[in-house]
Protein backbone atom coordinates (compact mmCIF):
# COMPACT_ATOMS: atom_id res chain seq x y z
CA UNK A 1 0.00 0.00 0.00
CA UNK A 2 3.02 2.05 0.08
CA UNK A 3 4.77 4.17 -2.59
CA UNK A 4 8.33 2.78 -1.96
CA UNK A 5 10.33 6.10 -3.54
CA UNK A 6 8.19 8.75 -1.52
CA UNK A 7 7.38 7.07 2.27
CA UNK A 8 9.39 5.47 4.87
CA UNK A 9 9.65 1.77 4.67
CA UNK A 10 6.86 -0.34 7.09
CA UNK A 11 7.44 -0.68 10.36
CA UNK A 12 5.25 -3.79 11.00
CA UNK A 13 3.92 -6.26 8.30
CA UNK A 14 1.91 -9.29 7.37
CA UNK A 15 3.18 -11.46 5.14
CA UNK A 16 0.51 -13.87 3.38
CA UNK A 17 -0.53 -14.76 7.19
CA UNK A 18 -3.22 -17.79 7.53
CA UNK A 19 -4.43 -18.77 11.06
CA UNK A 20 -6.87 -21.91 11.56
CA UNK A 21 -9.26 -22.45 14.20
CA UNK A 22 -10.26 -26.25 14.72
CA UNK A 23 -13.79 -27.22 16.24
CA UNK A 24 -15.98 -30.02 16.55
CA UNK A 25 -16.35 -31.09 13.07
CA UNK A 26 -15.20 -27.49 11.29
CA UNK A 27 -12.79 -25.10 10.55
CA UNK A 28 -12.47 -21.52 10.78
CA UNK A 29 -10.00 -19.55 8.49
CA UNK A 30 -9.39 -16.39 10.86
CA UNK A 31 -6.90 -15.08 8.61
CA UNK A 32 -6.32 -15.84 5.47
CA UNK A 33 -3.03 -15.10 3.04
CA UNK A 34 -2.98 -11.54 5.06
CA UNK A 35 -0.73 -8.92 4.08
CA UNK A 36 -0.56 -5.81 5.69
CA UNK A 37 1.63 -2.57 6.25
CA UNK A 38 1.85 -0.20 8.94
CA UNK A 39 3.68 3.53 8.11
CA UNK A 40 5.01 5.52 10.84
CA UNK A 41 2.58 8.43 11.25
CA UNK A 42 -0.13 6.91 9.04
CA UNK A 43 -3.47 4.67 10.84
CA UNK A 44 -4.64 1.58 8.72
CA UNK A 45 -8.57 1.17 9.61
CA UNK A 46 -9.42 -2.79 9.50
CA UNK A 47 -13.13 -2.88 9.07
CA UNK A 48 -15.34 -6.14 8.62
CA UNK A 49 -17.70 -8.25 9.69
CA UNK A 50 -18.27 -9.97 13.59
CA UNK A 51 -16.12 -12.64 13.54
CA UNK A 52 -14.16 -11.88 10.31
CA UNK A 53 -11.10 -12.15 11.89
CA UNK A 54 -9.99 -8.59 12.96
CA UNK A 55 -9.14 -8.88 17.02
CA UNK A 56 -7.53 -12.72 15.10
CA UNK A 57 -5.16 -10.16 13.21
CA UNK A 58 -4.57 -7.81 15.97
CA UNK A 59 -3.52 -11.12 18.15
CA UNK A 60 -1.34 -12.11 15.77
CA UNK A 61 0.56 -9.36 15.85
CA UNK A 62 0.69 -9.24 19.80
CA UNK A 63 2.25 -12.61 19.27
CA UNK A 64 -1.03 -14.13 21.12
CA UNK A 65 -1.18 -16.84 18.20
CA UNK A 66 1.55 -17.87 16.18
CA UNK A 67 0.81 -17.96 12.01
CA UNK A 68 0.10 -21.13 10.43
CA UNK A 69 1.85 -20.05 8.03
CA UNK A 70 3.48 -16.85 6.26
CA UNK A 71 5.58 -14.49 8.37
CA UNK A 72 5.20 -11.14 10.48
CA UNK A 73 8.05 -8.49 9.68
CA UNK A 74 9.20 -6.10 12.06
CA UNK A 75 11.59 -3.48 10.19
CA UNK A 76 11.74 -5.48 7.76
CA UNK A 77 13.14 -8.70 9.55
CA UNK A 78 11.05 -11.56 10.18
CA UNK A 79 10.00 -11.77 14.17
CA UNK A 80 10.08 -15.90 14.30
CA UNK A 81 13.16 -16.94 15.51
CA UNK A 82 14.88 -13.22 16.35
CA UNK A 83 16.56 -13.21 19.18
CA UNK A 84 15.24 -12.73 22.62
CA UNK A 85 16.88 -8.86 22.63
CA UNK A 86 15.24 -8.21 19.83
CA UNK A 87 11.56 -9.71 20.84
CA UNK A 88 11.91 -7.59 23.84
CA UNK A 89 12.65 -4.39 21.91
CA UNK A 90 9.13 -6.30 19.68
CA UNK A 91 7.02 -5.64 22.62
CA UNK A 92 7.93 -2.90 23.90
CA UNK A 93 7.43 -1.37 20.51
CA UNK A 94 3.95 -2.45 19.85
CA UNK A 95 1.49 -1.82 22.56
CA UNK A 96 -2.89 -2.29 22.53
CA UNK A 97 -5.29 -0.67 23.10
CA UNK A 98 -8.08 -3.00 23.87
CA UNK A 99 -11.75 -2.53 23.19
CA UNK A 100 -13.22 -3.00 27.25
CA UNK A 101 -12.02 -0.03 29.53
CA UNK A 102 -13.57 -1.69 32.04
CA UNK A 103 -12.02 -4.73 32.35
CA UNK A 104 -8.28 -3.79 30.87
CA UNK A 105 -7.52 -1.91 34.31
CA UNK A 106 -6.96 -3.84 37.43
CA UNK A 107 -9.15 -2.61 39.76
CA UNK A 108 -6.97 -2.92 43.00
CA UNK A 109 -4.20 -0.80 41.77
CA UNK A 110 -4.12 2.57 41.22
CA UNK A 111 -3.89 4.32 37.97
CA UNK A 112 -0.27 5.24 38.95
CA UNK A 113 0.94 1.79 39.31
CA UNK A 114 -1.05 1.06 36.01
CA UNK A 115 1.36 3.63 34.62
CA UNK A 116 4.87 2.92 36.69
CA UNK A 117 4.42 -0.72 35.90
CA UNK A 118 4.89 -0.63 31.91
CA UNK A 119 7.85 2.13 32.50
CA UNK A 120 9.60 0.27 34.79
CA UNK A 121 9.70 -2.93 32.72
CA UNK A 122 10.38 -1.45 29.50
CA UNK A 123 12.37 1.53 30.37
CA UNK A 124 14.12 0.35 33.42
CA UNK A 125 16.85 3.16 33.50
CA UNK A 126 14.10 5.92 34.37
CA UNK A 127 13.63 6.10 37.74
CA UNK A 128 12.42 8.50 40.71
CA UNK A 129 12.03 12.29 39.06
CA UNK A 130 12.42 11.31 35.47
CA UNK A 131 9.87 8.62 35.47
CA UNK A 132 7.37 10.90 37.29
CA UNK A 133 8.05 13.46 34.54
CA UNK A 134 7.56 10.83 32.18
CA UNK A 135 4.13 9.53 33.58
CA UNK A 136 3.09 13.53 33.93
CA UNK A 137 4.24 13.61 29.93
CA UNK A 138 1.97 11.03 29.39
CA UNK A 139 -1.23 11.83 30.91
CA UNK A 140 -0.97 15.48 29.49
CA UNK A 141 -0.89 13.48 26.05
CA UNK A 142 -4.00 12.41 26.99
CA UNK A 143 -5.20 15.49 28.67
CA UNK A 144 -5.73 14.28 32.49
CA UNK A 145 -4.42 16.15 35.32
CA UNK A 146 -1.44 13.84 37.22
CA UNK A 147 -2.05 15.55 40.89
CA UNK A 148 -5.87 14.85 40.29
CA UNK A 149 -6.05 11.48 38.58
CA UNK A 150 -2.96 9.36 39.89
CA UNK A 151 -4.16 8.28 43.03
CA UNK A 152 -7.37 7.29 41.59
CA UNK A 153 -8.79 3.87 41.28
CA UNK A 154 -9.91 2.84 38.01
CA UNK A 155 -13.47 2.50 39.38
CA UNK A 156 -13.24 6.01 40.40
CA UNK A 157 -12.99 7.36 36.55
CA UNK A 158 -15.33 7.30 33.74
CA UNK A 159 -15.47 5.49 30.64
CA UNK A 160 -13.73 8.14 28.68
CA UNK A 161 -11.32 8.18 31.36
CA UNK A 162 -10.58 5.01 31.38
CA UNK A 163 -10.02 4.70 28.51
CA UNK A 164 -7.25 7.68 28.13
CA UNK A 165 -5.67 5.69 30.74
CA UNK A 166 -4.92 2.50 28.59
CA UNK A 167 -4.19 4.89 25.78
CA UNK A 168 -1.47 6.47 28.30
CA UNK A 169 -0.45 3.28 29.19
CA UNK A 170 0.74 1.94 26.09
CA UNK A 171 2.35 5.45 25.56
CA UNK A 172 4.58 5.01 28.46
CA UNK A 173 6.48 2.42 26.47
CA UNK A 174 7.46 4.79 24.10
CA UNK A 175 5.80 2.60 21.15
CA UNK A 176 6.35 2.88 17.40
CA UNK A 177 2.97 0.83 17.08
CA UNK A 178 -0.39 0.80 18.47
CA UNK A 179 -2.88 -1.82 17.87
CA UNK A 180 -6.08 -0.71 18.69
CA UNK A 181 -8.50 -3.10 19.12
CA UNK A 182 -12.25 -1.43 18.71
CA UNK A 183 -11.01 1.29 21.56
CA UNK A 184 -14.19 3.60 21.39
CA UNK A 185 -17.01 1.21 20.65
CA UNK A 186 -17.89 1.04 24.38
CA UNK A 187 -17.47 4.87 24.89
CA UNK A 188 -20.20 7.69 24.90
CA UNK A 189 -20.27 9.65 20.94
CA UNK A 190 -19.22 13.19 22.86
CA UNK A 191 -16.23 11.05 24.51
CA UNK A 192 -15.69 9.07 21.41
CA UNK A 193 -14.72 11.99 19.07
CA UNK A 194 -11.92 12.95 22.11
CA UNK A 195 -10.40 9.58 21.65
CA UNK A 196 -10.41 9.75 18.01
CA UNK A 197 -8.94 13.01 17.97
CA UNK A 198 -6.05 11.68 20.67
CA UNK A 199 -5.44 8.51 18.54
CA UNK A 200 -4.76 11.33 15.83
CA UNK A 201 -2.74 13.96 17.51
CA UNK A 202 -0.34 11.08 18.71
CA UNK A 203 -0.38 9.59 15.12
CA UNK A 204 0.92 12.62 13.50
CA UNK A 205 3.09 14.10 16.83
CA UNK A 206 4.61 11.05 17.95
CA UNK A 207 4.86 9.47 13.84
CA UNK A 208 3.00 6.57 15.69
CA UNK A 209 2.21 3.75 13.10
CA UNK A 210 -1.86 3.12 13.61
CA UNK A 211 -4.18 -0.07 13.38
CA UNK A 212 -7.37 0.74 14.03
CA UNK A 213 -9.68 -2.36 14.29
CA UNK A 214 -13.51 -1.16 13.85
CA UNK A 215 -16.47 -1.86 13.05
CA UNK A 216 -17.54 1.97 12.44
CA UNK A 217 -16.86 2.82 8.95
CA UNK A 218 -17.08 6.66 9.76
CA UNK A 219 -14.73 6.31 12.69
CA UNK A 220 -12.64 4.68 10.15
CA UNK A 221 -13.13 7.49 7.86
CA UNK A 222 -11.81 10.30 10.33
CA UNK A 223 -8.96 8.18 11.11
CA UNK A 224 -7.38 6.15 9.03
CA UNK A 225 -5.48 7.26 5.98
CA UNK A 226 -5.82 3.21 4.70
CA UNK A 227 -8.58 1.10 4.89
CA UNK A 228 -8.75 -2.55 4.72
CA UNK A 229 -12.38 -4.21 4.86
CA UNK A 230 -12.01 -8.15 5.68
CA UNK A 231 -14.43 -11.46 5.43
CA UNK A 232 -14.11 -14.38 6.49
CA UNK A 233 -10.77 -14.49 7.54
CA UNK A 234 -9.65 -12.58 3.77
CA UNK A 235 -9.16 -8.71 3.19
CA UNK A 236 -11.67 -8.57 0.00
CA UNK A 237 -10.56 -4.55 -0.61
CA UNK A 238 -8.11 -1.99 -0.15
CA UNK A 239 -6.76 1.18 -0.55
CA UNK A 240 -6.82 4.67 0.50
CA UNK A 241 -9.53 5.58 2.71
CA UNK A 242 -11.55 7.80 0.41
CA UNK A 243 -11.39 5.97 -2.25
CA UNK A 244 -12.34 3.02 -0.95
CA UNK A 245 -15.28 4.54 -0.13
CA UNK A 246 -16.32 6.80 -2.16
CA UNK A 247 -15.95 4.05 -4.76
CA UNK A 248 -16.13 0.54 -3.37
CA UNK A 249 -16.02 -2.01 -5.66
CA UNK A 250 -16.60 -5.39 -3.80
CA UNK A 251 -19.88 -6.10 -3.22
CA UNK A 252 -19.84 -6.89 0.49
CA UNK A 253 -17.89 -3.51 0.98
CA UNK A 254 -21.04 -2.51 -0.77
CA UNK A 255 -22.95 -4.03 1.83
CA UNK A 256 -21.09 -2.83 4.76
CA UNK A 257 -21.56 0.74 3.62
CA UNK A 258 -25.42 0.28 3.22
CA UNK A 259 -25.73 -1.08 6.53
CA UNK A 260 -23.87 1.82 8.21
CA UNK A 261 -26.73 3.45 10.34
CA UNK A 262 -28.36 6.63 8.45
CA UNK A 263 -31.23 8.93 9.73
CA UNK A 264 -32.33 9.76 6.33
CA UNK A 265 -33.17 6.34 5.34
CA UNK A 266 -35.94 4.78 7.81
CA UNK A 267 -36.20 0.93 8.63
CA UNK A 268 -39.31 -0.75 6.66
CA UNK A 269 -40.49 1.86 4.94
CA UNK A 270 -37.60 1.81 2.09
CA UNK A 271 -36.11 -0.96 0.25
CA UNK A 272 -32.11 -0.22 0.71
CA UNK A 273 -29.64 -1.09 -1.63
CA UNK A 274 -29.54 -4.00 -4.04
CA UNK A 275 -26.64 -5.53 -1.50
CA UNK A 276 -29.19 -5.34 1.61
CA UNK A 277 -30.90 -8.15 -0.78
CA UNK A 278 -28.23 -10.03 -1.83
CA UNK A 279 -26.90 -10.50 1.77
CA UNK A 280 -26.96 -14.16 1.69
CA UNK A 281 -25.71 -14.36 -2.01
CA UNK A 282 -22.51 -12.32 -1.01
CA UNK A 283 -22.07 -13.45 2.27
CA UNK A 284 -21.21 -16.91 0.29
CA UNK A 285 -19.18 -16.07 -2.28
CA UNK A 286 -17.32 -13.20 -0.55
CA UNK A 287 -16.15 -16.51 1.70
CA UNK A 288 -14.67 -18.20 -0.62
CA UNK A 289 -10.72 -18.33 -1.52
CA UNK A 290 -9.69 -15.67 -4.09
CA UNK A 291 -6.10 -15.57 -4.94
CA UNK A 292 -6.95 -13.40 -7.59
CA UNK A 293 -5.94 -9.28 -6.94
CA UNK A 294 -7.14 -6.83 -9.06
CA UNK A 295 -6.22 -3.00 -8.86
CA UNK A 296 -9.47 -0.67 -9.08
CA UNK A 297 -8.03 2.69 -8.83
CA UNK A 298 -4.83 3.80 -8.12
CA UNK A 299 -3.48 1.85 -4.93
CA UNK A 300 -7.02 0.85 -4.50
CA UNK A 301 -7.64 -3.39 -4.75
CA UNK A 302 -10.22 -6.05 -4.78
CA UNK A 303 -10.28 -9.94 -4.53
CA UNK A 304 -13.23 -10.44 -7.00
CA UNK A 305 -15.99 -11.98 -5.67
CA UNK A 306 -16.09 -15.40 -7.37
CA UNK A 307 -19.52 -15.50 -9.58
CA UNK B 1 -55.28 4.57 20.43
CA UNK B 2 -55.00 1.32 22.39
CA UNK B 3 -54.26 1.77 26.17
CA UNK B 4 -50.46 1.59 26.23
CA UNK B 5 -48.24 -1.69 27.26
CA UNK B 6 -46.11 0.24 29.11
CA UNK B 7 -47.07 3.29 31.07
CA UNK B 8 -43.73 4.87 33.01
CA UNK B 9 -44.96 7.39 35.88
CA UNK B 10 -43.00 9.48 38.00
CA UNK B 11 -40.25 7.49 37.86
CA UNK B 12 -37.40 8.24 40.49
CA UNK B 13 -34.52 6.08 41.71
CA UNK B 14 -32.23 6.76 43.47
CA UNK B 15 -28.77 5.03 44.12
CA UNK B 16 -28.82 5.18 48.23
CA UNK B 17 -25.29 6.13 49.31
CA UNK B 18 -23.63 6.32 53.23
CA UNK B 19 -23.47 10.04 52.74
CA UNK B 20 -25.47 11.40 50.16
CA UNK B 21 -27.84 9.67 47.81
CA UNK B 22 -27.61 9.30 43.64
CA UNK B 23 -30.54 10.93 41.54
CA UNK B 24 -30.10 8.65 38.79
CA UNK B 25 -33.51 8.72 37.45
CA UNK B 26 -36.01 11.50 38.12
CA UNK B 27 -39.50 11.88 37.65
CA UNK B 28 -39.72 10.39 34.38
CA UNK B 29 -42.64 9.77 32.61
CA UNK B 30 -43.10 8.23 29.13
CA UNK B 31 -45.86 5.58 27.47
CA UNK B 32 -44.83 2.52 24.48
CA UNK B 33 -47.76 1.72 22.93
CA UNK B 34 -48.66 -1.39 21.96
CA UNK B 35 -45.86 -2.74 19.04
CA UNK B 36 -44.39 0.32 19.10
CA UNK B 37 -40.84 0.60 19.02
CA UNK B 38 -39.24 3.20 21.67
CA UNK B 39 -35.84 4.49 21.70
CA UNK B 40 -34.18 5.80 24.76
CA UNK B 41 -31.05 7.69 24.22
CA UNK B 42 -28.45 9.53 25.86
CA UNK B 43 -25.02 9.91 27.01
CA UNK B 44 -22.96 7.17 29.57
CA UNK B 45 -24.46 7.40 32.72
CA UNK B 46 -27.72 9.41 32.15
CA UNK B 47 -29.84 6.50 33.67
CA UNK B 48 -31.31 4.83 30.74
CA UNK B 49 -29.75 1.10 32.38
CA UNK B 50 -31.47 2.04 35.84
CA UNK B 51 -34.92 2.52 34.22
CA UNK B 52 -34.34 -0.83 32.24
CA UNK B 53 -33.63 -2.88 35.00
CA UNK B 54 -36.76 -1.24 37.44
CA UNK B 55 -38.71 -2.19 34.28
CA UNK B 56 -38.18 -5.87 34.84
CA UNK B 57 -37.59 -5.02 38.64
CA UNK B 58 -34.04 -6.15 38.08
CA UNK B 59 -32.89 -3.21 40.47
CA UNK B 60 -30.34 -4.32 43.40
CA UNK B 61 -29.85 -2.12 46.24
CA UNK B 62 -28.30 0.20 46.37
CA UNK B 63 -31.10 1.16 43.56
CA UNK B 64 -34.10 2.46 45.42
CA UNK B 65 -37.59 3.34 43.32
CA UNK B 66 -39.29 6.02 45.39
CA UNK B 67 -42.38 6.45 46.27
CA UNK B 68 -44.94 7.70 43.72
CA UNK B 69 -43.38 6.23 40.97
CA UNK B 70 -45.57 3.71 38.62
CA UNK B 71 -44.26 1.13 36.08
CA UNK B 72 -47.40 -0.05 34.03
CA UNK B 73 -47.24 -2.95 32.31
CA UNK B 74 -51.00 -3.94 30.48
CA UNK B 75 -52.02 -1.54 33.25
CA UNK B 76 -50.77 -4.08 36.35
CA UNK B 77 -47.80 -2.07 38.40
CA UNK B 78 -44.77 -4.25 38.19
CA UNK B 79 -43.99 -2.30 41.14
CA UNK B 80 -46.20 -4.04 43.26
CA UNK B 81 -45.69 -7.46 42.25
CA UNK B 82 -44.91 -10.33 44.67
CA UNK B 83 -42.19 -12.79 44.06
CA UNK B 84 -44.80 -15.68 41.80
CA UNK B 85 -45.84 -12.81 39.61
CA UNK B 86 -42.48 -11.45 39.09
CA UNK B 87 -41.35 -15.09 38.11
CA UNK B 88 -44.28 -14.59 35.17
CA UNK B 89 -43.44 -10.91 34.37
CA UNK B 90 -39.50 -12.40 33.69
CA UNK B 91 -39.09 -13.77 29.90
CA UNK B 92 -42.95 -13.86 29.38
CA UNK B 93 -44.09 -10.22 29.15
CA UNK B 94 -40.91 -8.74 29.72
CA UNK B 95 -37.61 -10.06 28.01
CA UNK B 96 -34.37 -8.16 28.30
CA UNK B 97 -31.65 -7.84 26.27
CA UNK B 98 -28.57 -6.85 28.93
CA UNK B 99 -25.73 -4.08 27.55
CA UNK B 100 -22.77 -6.58 27.80
CA UNK B 101 -25.03 -9.58 27.22
CA UNK B 102 -22.34 -11.50 25.10
CA UNK B 103 -20.63 -12.10 28.38
CA UNK B 104 -23.86 -13.67 30.12
CA UNK B 105 -24.02 -16.40 28.98
CA UNK B 106 -22.86 -19.29 31.06
CA UNK B 107 -19.40 -20.20 29.77
CA UNK B 108 -19.91 -23.47 30.94
CA UNK B 109 -23.14 -24.63 29.32
CA UNK B 110 -23.68 -24.97 25.61
CA UNK B 111 -26.10 -22.81 23.15
CA UNK B 112 -28.24 -25.97 23.48
CA UNK B 113 -28.47 -26.60 27.20
CA UNK B 114 -29.20 -22.68 27.78
CA UNK B 115 -31.92 -22.53 25.57
CA UNK B 116 -33.14 -25.74 27.17
CA UNK B 117 -32.65 -24.35 30.80
CA UNK B 118 -35.46 -21.25 30.09
CA UNK B 119 -37.65 -23.24 27.83
CA UNK B 120 -38.32 -26.29 30.27
CA UNK B 121 -38.36 -23.29 33.53
CA UNK B 122 -41.07 -21.51 31.63
CA UNK B 123 -43.16 -23.77 29.42
CA UNK B 124 -41.64 -27.22 30.89
CA UNK B 125 -40.97 -28.08 27.55
CA UNK B 126 -39.05 -31.52 26.29
CA UNK B 127 -35.25 -31.26 25.29
CA UNK B 128 -36.31 -32.67 21.67
CA UNK B 129 -38.78 -29.59 21.45
CA UNK B 130 -36.31 -27.69 22.48
CA UNK B 131 -33.89 -28.08 20.71
CA UNK B 132 -35.79 -27.86 17.28
CA UNK B 133 -36.87 -24.27 19.08
CA UNK B 134 -34.18 -23.23 20.00
CA UNK B 135 -32.89 -23.94 16.21
CA UNK B 136 -35.50 -22.07 14.72
CA UNK B 137 -34.96 -18.86 17.08
CA UNK B 138 -31.09 -19.19 16.26
CA UNK B 139 -32.05 -18.76 12.53
CA UNK B 140 -33.96 -15.80 13.09
CA UNK B 141 -30.74 -14.01 14.26
CA UNK B 142 -28.28 -15.90 11.27
CA UNK B 143 -26.36 -18.27 13.02
CA UNK B 144 -26.54 -22.04 11.49
CA UNK B 145 -28.39 -24.95 13.96
CA UNK B 146 -25.08 -26.62 13.88
CA UNK B 147 -23.50 -24.30 16.30
CA UNK B 148 -26.07 -25.34 18.80
CA UNK B 149 -23.28 -27.34 20.62
CA UNK B 150 -20.68 -24.92 20.37
CA UNK B 151 -19.29 -23.39 23.80
CA UNK B 152 -19.70 -19.32 24.26
CA UNK B 153 -15.80 -19.17 23.94
CA UNK B 154 -15.79 -20.77 20.41
CA UNK B 155 -18.47 -17.74 19.07
CA UNK B 156 -17.15 -14.35 18.14
CA UNK B 157 -18.89 -11.66 20.54
CA UNK B 158 -21.05 -10.65 17.52
CA UNK B 159 -22.62 -14.30 17.93
CA UNK B 160 -22.41 -14.39 21.56
CA UNK B 161 -24.67 -11.30 21.45
CA UNK B 162 -26.78 -12.64 18.76
CA UNK B 163 -27.60 -16.17 20.60
CA UNK B 164 -28.48 -13.83 23.73
CA UNK B 165 -31.02 -11.90 21.55
CA UNK B 166 -32.28 -15.24 20.74
CA UNK B 167 -32.47 -16.42 23.84
CA UNK B 168 -35.16 -12.99 24.97
CA UNK B 169 -37.30 -13.96 22.01
CA UNK B 170 -37.69 -17.50 23.01
CA UNK B 171 -41.16 -16.93 25.28
CA UNK B 172 -42.72 -14.71 22.88
CA UNK B 173 -42.90 -11.51 25.28
CA UNK B 174 -44.81 -8.42 24.92
CA UNK B 175 -42.05 -5.96 26.07
CA UNK B 176 -38.70 -6.50 24.42
CA UNK B 177 -35.70 -4.28 26.55
CA UNK B 178 -32.81 -4.48 24.20
CA UNK B 179 -29.75 -2.49 25.99
CA UNK B 180 -26.96 -1.49 24.10
CA UNK B 181 -27.93 -4.74 22.34
CA UNK B 182 -25.60 -4.28 19.37
CA UNK B 183 -22.88 -2.23 20.70
CA UNK B 184 -20.55 -4.92 19.84
CA UNK B 185 -22.12 -6.15 16.49
CA UNK B 186 -20.28 -5.13 12.94
CA UNK B 187 -23.07 -3.00 11.06
CA UNK B 188 -24.52 -5.65 8.58
CA UNK B 189 -24.79 -8.37 11.45
CA UNK B 190 -26.91 -4.92 13.61
CA UNK B 191 -28.66 -4.35 10.36
CA UNK B 192 -29.94 -7.63 9.84
CA UNK B 193 -30.61 -8.09 13.75
CA UNK B 194 -32.66 -4.63 13.94
CA UNK B 195 -34.72 -4.93 10.51
CA UNK B 196 -35.64 -8.72 11.74
CA UNK B 197 -36.22 -7.29 15.29
CA UNK B 198 -38.52 -4.84 13.44
CA UNK B 199 -40.81 -7.32 11.24
CA UNK B 200 -41.12 -9.55 14.06
CA UNK B 201 -42.09 -6.83 16.36
CA UNK B 202 -44.92 -5.97 13.74
CA UNK B 203 -46.02 -9.88 12.87
CA UNK B 204 -46.46 -10.70 16.43
CA UNK B 205 -47.05 -7.31 17.73
CA UNK B 206 -44.63 -7.06 20.88
CA UNK B 207 -43.25 -3.29 21.65
CA UNK B 208 -39.71 -2.56 21.94
CA UNK B 209 -37.63 -0.50 24.26
CA UNK B 210 -34.16 0.08 22.53
CA UNK B 211 -31.55 1.82 24.40
CA UNK B 212 -28.89 2.86 22.67
CA UNK B 213 -26.46 6.34 22.18
CA UNK B 214 -26.15 5.48 18.38
CA UNK B 215 -28.55 8.10 17.49
CA UNK B 216 -28.36 7.68 13.53
CA UNK B 217 -30.02 4.02 14.61
CA UNK B 218 -32.02 4.94 16.74
CA UNK B 219 -33.77 7.39 14.30
CA UNK B 220 -33.66 4.97 11.45
CA UNK B 221 -35.27 1.80 13.69
CA UNK B 222 -37.61 3.90 16.69
CA UNK B 223 -41.38 5.23 15.82
CA UNK B 224 -40.20 7.84 18.87
CA UNK B 225 -37.40 8.88 20.54
CA UNK B 226 -36.58 9.81 24.37
CA UNK B 227 -33.43 11.81 24.98
CA UNK B 228 -32.48 11.53 28.55
CA UNK B 229 -30.13 13.98 30.50
CA UNK B 230 -28.08 13.56 34.08
CA UNK B 231 -31.56 11.39 34.70
CA UNK B 232 -33.86 13.76 33.23
CA UNK B 233 -36.19 12.77 30.06
CA UNK B 234 -35.34 16.22 28.43
CA UNK B 235 -36.91 14.82 24.94
CA UNK B 236 -39.93 13.18 23.84
CA UNK B 237 -41.06 13.24 20.19
CA UNK B 238 -41.62 10.81 17.15
CA UNK B 239 -38.00 9.74 15.57
CA UNK B 240 -37.92 12.29 12.57
CA UNK B 241 -38.39 15.21 14.73
CA UNK B 242 -35.45 14.46 16.99
CA UNK B 243 -33.60 13.98 13.89
CA UNK B 244 -35.08 17.30 12.14
CA UNK B 245 -36.44 19.17 14.35
CA UNK B 246 -34.40 18.78 17.86
CA UNK B 247 -35.50 21.05 20.36
CA UNK B 248 -33.43 20.88 23.22
CA UNK B 249 -29.90 22.06 22.95
CA UNK B 250 -28.75 18.48 24.29
CA UNK B 251 -30.19 16.76 21.53
CA UNK B 252 -28.57 19.58 19.09
CA UNK B 253 -25.13 18.59 20.36
CA UNK B 254 -25.40 14.61 20.09
CA UNK B 255 -25.94 15.09 16.66
CA UNK B 256 -22.69 17.42 15.89
CA UNK B 257 -20.37 14.78 17.76
CA UNK B 258 -20.77 12.07 15.42
CA UNK B 259 -18.50 11.42 12.68
CA UNK B 260 -20.49 11.23 9.21
CA UNK B 261 -19.62 8.54 5.96
CA UNK B 262 -20.38 11.23 3.57
CA UNK B 263 -19.67 14.76 3.34
CA UNK B 264 -17.86 16.63 6.01
CA UNK B 265 -16.18 13.79 8.44
CA UNK B 266 -18.13 15.57 11.25
CA UNK B 267 -21.62 17.29 11.09
CA UNK B 268 -21.36 20.99 11.07
CA UNK B 269 -22.28 22.65 14.80
CA UNK B 270 -25.72 23.93 14.70
CA UNK B 271 -25.57 27.41 15.63
N1 LIG C 1 -9.16 -19.31 20.27
C1 LIG C 1 -10.06 -19.61 19.31
N2 LIG C 1 -10.49 -20.87 19.13
C2 LIG C 1 -11.38 -21.18 18.17
N3 LIG C 1 -11.92 -20.30 17.33
C3 LIG C 1 -11.55 -19.01 17.46
C4 LIG C 1 -10.62 -18.59 18.46
N4 LIG C 1 -10.44 -17.25 18.36
C5 LIG C 1 -11.24 -16.85 17.36
N5 LIG C 1 -11.89 -17.91 16.80
C6 LIG C 1 -12.82 -17.86 15.67
O1 LIG C 1 -12.16 -17.17 14.61
C7 LIG C 1 -13.07 -16.30 13.94
C8 LIG C 1 -12.55 -14.87 13.99
O2 LIG C 1 -12.66 -14.37 15.33
P1 LIG C 1 -12.22 -12.88 15.74
O3 LIG C 1 -12.38 -12.76 17.20
O4 LIG C 1 -10.88 -12.60 15.15
O5 LIG C 1 -13.32 -12.03 14.97
P2 LIG C 1 -13.57 -10.45 14.99
O6 LIG C 1 -13.52 -10.01 13.57
O7 LIG C 1 -12.67 -9.78 15.95
O8 LIG C 1 -15.08 -10.42 15.49
P3 LIG C 1 -15.86 -9.32 16.43
O9 LIG C 1 -16.17 -8.16 15.53
O10 LIG C 1 -17.10 -10.06 16.84
O11 LIG C 1 -14.95 -8.99 17.57
C9 LIG C 1 -14.43 -16.48 14.62
O12 LIG C 1 -15.18 -17.42 13.87
C10 LIG C 1 -14.08 -17.04 15.97
O13 LIG C 1 -15.14 -17.85 16.45
N1 LIG D 1 -24.75 0.45 42.07
C1 LIG D 1 -24.63 1.77 41.91
N2 LIG D 1 -24.28 2.57 42.94
C2 LIG D 1 -24.17 3.90 42.80
N3 LIG D 1 -24.39 4.55 41.64
C3 LIG D 1 -24.73 3.82 40.57
C4 LIG D 1 -24.87 2.40 40.64
N4 LIG D 1 -25.23 1.95 39.43
C5 LIG D 1 -25.30 3.02 38.63
N5 LIG D 1 -25.02 4.15 39.31
C6 LIG D 1 -25.00 5.54 38.79
O1 LIG D 1 -26.28 5.84 38.27
C7 LIG D 1 -26.18 6.59 37.06
C8 LIG D 1 -27.01 5.95 35.99
O2 LIG D 1 -26.42 4.69 35.62
P1 LIG D 1 -26.96 3.82 34.41
O3 LIG D 1 -26.23 2.54 34.42
O4 LIG D 1 -28.45 3.78 34.47
O5 LIG D 1 -26.52 4.71 33.16
P2 LIG D 1 -26.71 4.45 31.61
O6 LIG D 1 -27.49 5.59 31.07
O7 LIG D 1 -27.23 3.09 31.37
O8 LIG D 1 -25.21 4.57 31.10
P3 LIG D 1 -24.39 3.72 29.99
O9 LIG D 1 -24.74 4.34 28.67
O10 LIG D 1 -22.96 3.96 30.36
O11 LIG D 1 -24.80 2.30 30.10
C9 LIG D 1 -24.68 6.66 36.74
O12 LIG D 1 -24.20 7.93 37.06
C10 LIG D 1 -24.05 5.61 37.61
O13 LIG D 1 -22.75 6.00 38.01
MG1 LIG E 1 -13.00 -8.65 17.74
MG1 LIG F 1 -26.41 1.38 30.50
Amino acid sequence: MTDAMTEPGPILALDNVSKVFHRAGSTVHAARAVSFALHPGRTLALVGESGSGKTTAARLIMREYRPDQGRLLFRGEPIEGSAVRDMRAYRSAVQMVFQDPFSSLNPVHTIRYHLERPMRLHQPSLKGRARDAAIAEVLSRVKLDPALILPKYPHELSGGQRQRISIARALAVNPEVIIADEPTSMLDVSVRLGILNLLNDMKRELKLAVLYITHDIATARYVAEDIMVMYAGQIVEWGETESVLGNPQHPYTRLLLSAVPDPDRRFGDTRFSDELDRIDLIRRQSALEQAEVREVGPRHFIRPMPA
Amino acid sequence: MSAPVLSIRNLTIDYVGATSDFHAVKNVSFDIGRGEFFGLAGESGCGKSTIAFAISRLHRPPALIRSGSQILLDGRDVLTLDDAALKQLRWREVAMVFQSAMNSLNPVLSIERQFYDVLKTHTGMSRVAARARAAELLKLVDIPADRLSAYPHQLSGGMRQRVVIAICLALNPKLLIMDEPTTALDVVVQREILERIHKLRQELGFSVLFITHDLALMVQVSDRIGIMLEGELVEVNDAQAIYRTPQHDYTRKLWASIPRLTGARIAEATP
